[in-house]
């Protein structure tokens, strides 16, 4: 089977930026993608700015890199990162599939699972706000959220979310498991309910803004070119 | 100091900069580095209204009549505090050193506060730089910039031994604020960063510091409002999230000091325009004008009163720095509203 341009764009869709929590392709973090005839994918990602940590880059880079691998008819994949202070150490350690550790030999100390598990638990967190303030709005009382499991809200985008980031990190995701729940996986009382949605739409508000600026810098620089 | 519809704002910019980023300055073989250093900060200044705009070259560097007019004669300012950044790994005379900002000390007076800075991987030379530059300057305030390279250490953390002795020795040299750059930090690469940790042990452990966090952490909110709670040394400097946010993400901006508000306080936001990269007229302007919007989402975060906009704009970071504010200009009561203790798990 002959790997295609839009199978590799929807393998990119998948990939997240971790401290965003939305994906590369929204974010405009693709900057070409194309595949030859006998199955060599190439990938260009581009970020903000010049300045963006390398932990996520290196994380975005290297999930692209598997799941640019992971399309029917993809023999092999070339996924670089473009104008960031340390695109050559990555690009490197991503292609030689070294890890972290190894692509920044006397630098990193820890693989970046930890990481990846610490945005993970954040999202989860920030998506019960998204889930549970249309139920607020509605006049839902402490008791009603505390008591509520996912199997009770109606369907949305928010709700899959929430529960693709919980099974993530191994949360209870089905329909069962609690609506409101601490970082530990533990219910939250009715008592700690008005506290924990404060604190989850926290969460989301630093994301979301985050995301923003993000946004608005790409865009900046898109219109304006490399000065 | 500003005045809208009869009430005067004495404004103190917390956070600006005069630097020279000019190609002639950019270091012989780290050119890479020092262009995409500004280049970054010339993203952000595309986030305020277009026709406050500089061309790139401007940007670069600016003289000191730009300084000037920029922040006094238009940007509304009453006392600017310099930050210096010294970034010598990539600026061969230093983005924006204490000398550099000194330089305008002896024209501006009063208008203008510099800050030192020190970096605790310079050791015992760097302790007497530090004590060499408070007696020169009567140094009140540093600012760390906690990812700064330095020769291969990509950065060090406020909790670091070494950060602790520098820390005790500004303290005995009369400097009382501590202005702590967490923004995106690079090092150590797979954990600092997004780490806000080390403010909260930091701040704990000095009590006799105020620690005025910049860019309230942004990208780290989030921790950083659940860390400040409980640490009632810690301020949330508002530099960027005004320059960044008010004029490009209006209802974001509102979100932010809407949870700002709520969780920090009032007392303890400081503004700043973080010039250079801004210029602060529209900010300052802009803060004054502004409400949060009168709708549902945002019905429960706390509205801003004149009060408050006078106690972020300029009445907090005058306490902080001791400078004197004409009467006029003050509030008539000193009201101090804290964040309560139930925003604190017991």
């Amino acid at each position: 089977m002959t790997a295609t341009v839009d199978g590799v764009w929807q393998a990119l869709e998948t990939v997240m930026d971790p401290e965003l929590d939305e994906p590369i392709t929204d974010l405009a973090f693709v900057e070409s993608h194309t595949v030859s005839d006998d199955g060599v994918a190439t990938v260009v990602l581009r970020l903000p700015t010049f300045f963006c940590a390398p932990n996520f880059a290196f994380l975005m880079v290297a999930d692209a890199y598997d799941a640019v691998m992971e399309v029917d008819g993809v023999r092999h994949a070339v996924v670089t990162l473009q104008e960031n202070q340390t695109a050559d150490a990555i690009n490197k350690g991503v292609a030689a599939q070294a890890g972290f550790v190894k692509a920044f030999e006397g630098e990193a100390t820890a693989e970046l699972d930890e990481l990846r598990t610490e945005f993970l638990s954040k999202a989860a967190i920030a998506g019960q706000d998204r889930v549970a303030q249309p139920l607020v709005d509605d006049g839902a009382h402490p008791d009603e959220l505390a008591a509520m499991v996912l199997g009770d809200v109606p369907p949305s985008v928010d709700l899959d979310r929430l529960r693709d980031r919980r099974r993530k990190i191994g949360l209870p995701a089905g329909d069962d498991a609690p609506l409101l729940m601490h970082p530990d996986g533990s219910r939250v009382t009715t008592a700690q309910v008005p506290l924990h949605l404060r604190r989850a739409r926290l969460r989301r508000v630093g994301i979301e803004a985050n995301g923003h600026i993000c946004r608005d810098i790409m865009q900046a620089k898109l219109a304006v070119g490399a000065p | 100091m500003y005045e809208k519809d009869g009430e005067k704002y004495f404004v103190v910019d917390s956070h600006s900069h005069f630097w020279d980023a000019s190609r002639e300055n950019w270091r012989e073989g780290r050119e890479e580095f020092a262009k995409g250093w500004i280049d970054c900060f010339y993203g952000y200044h595309q986030l305020a209204p277009p026709e406050t705009h500089w061309d790139y070259e401007k940007y670069l560097k600016v003289t000191p009549e730009d300084f000037k007019r920029d922040m006094y004669e238009e940007g509304h300012v009453d006392v600017a505090i310099f930050q210096s950044t010294y970034l010598k790994e990539w600026y061969t005379n230093g983005f924006n050193t204490v000398d550099q900002n000194g330089a305008l000390l002896e024209e501006l007076g009063d208008k203008i506060i510099v800050n030192g800075r020190f970096d605790p991987r310079d050791g015992a030379e760097g302790l007497k730089q530090l004590e060499a530059d408070a007696k020169k300057y009567n140094l009140k305030g540093c600012k760390l910039y906690t990812a700064e390279w330095n020769g291969d250490s990509r950065g060090y953390k406020l909790t670091d031994p070494a950060t602790y002795d520098f820390l005790q020795a500004a303290q005995e040299l009369g400097i009382k604020n501590i202005h702590a750059h967490k923004g995106p930090t690079i090092w150590p690469l797979n954990k600092d960063a997004f780490s806000a940790d080390d403010v909260d042990q930091c701040a704990t452990d000095h009590q006799g510091l105020n620690f005025i966090i910049e860019h309230a952490a942004i990208p780290r909110i989030d921790d950083f409002c659940f860390m400040a709670v409980q640490e009632p040394n810690v301020y949330a400097g508002l530099s960027v999230v005004v320059g960044g946010l008010m004029h490009a993400r209006p209802k974001f901006f509102a979100k932010v000091m809407g949870e700002l508000l709520f969780w920090v306080g009032e007392d303890r936001m400081t503004f700043g325009g973080d010039y250079n990269i801004w210029t602060p007229k529209w900010q300052v302007e802009g803060l004054v004008d502004w409400q949060m919007p009168d709708d549902p989402a945002f019905s429960d975060y706390p509205r801003m009163t004149t009060a408050s906009r006078k106690k972020i704009l300029g009445l907090n970071a005058a306490r902080l720095y001791d400078i004197p504010v004409p009467a006029e200009l003050q509030l008539p009561t000193d009201d101090p509203a804290q964040p309560g203790e139930q925003l604190v798990d017991a």
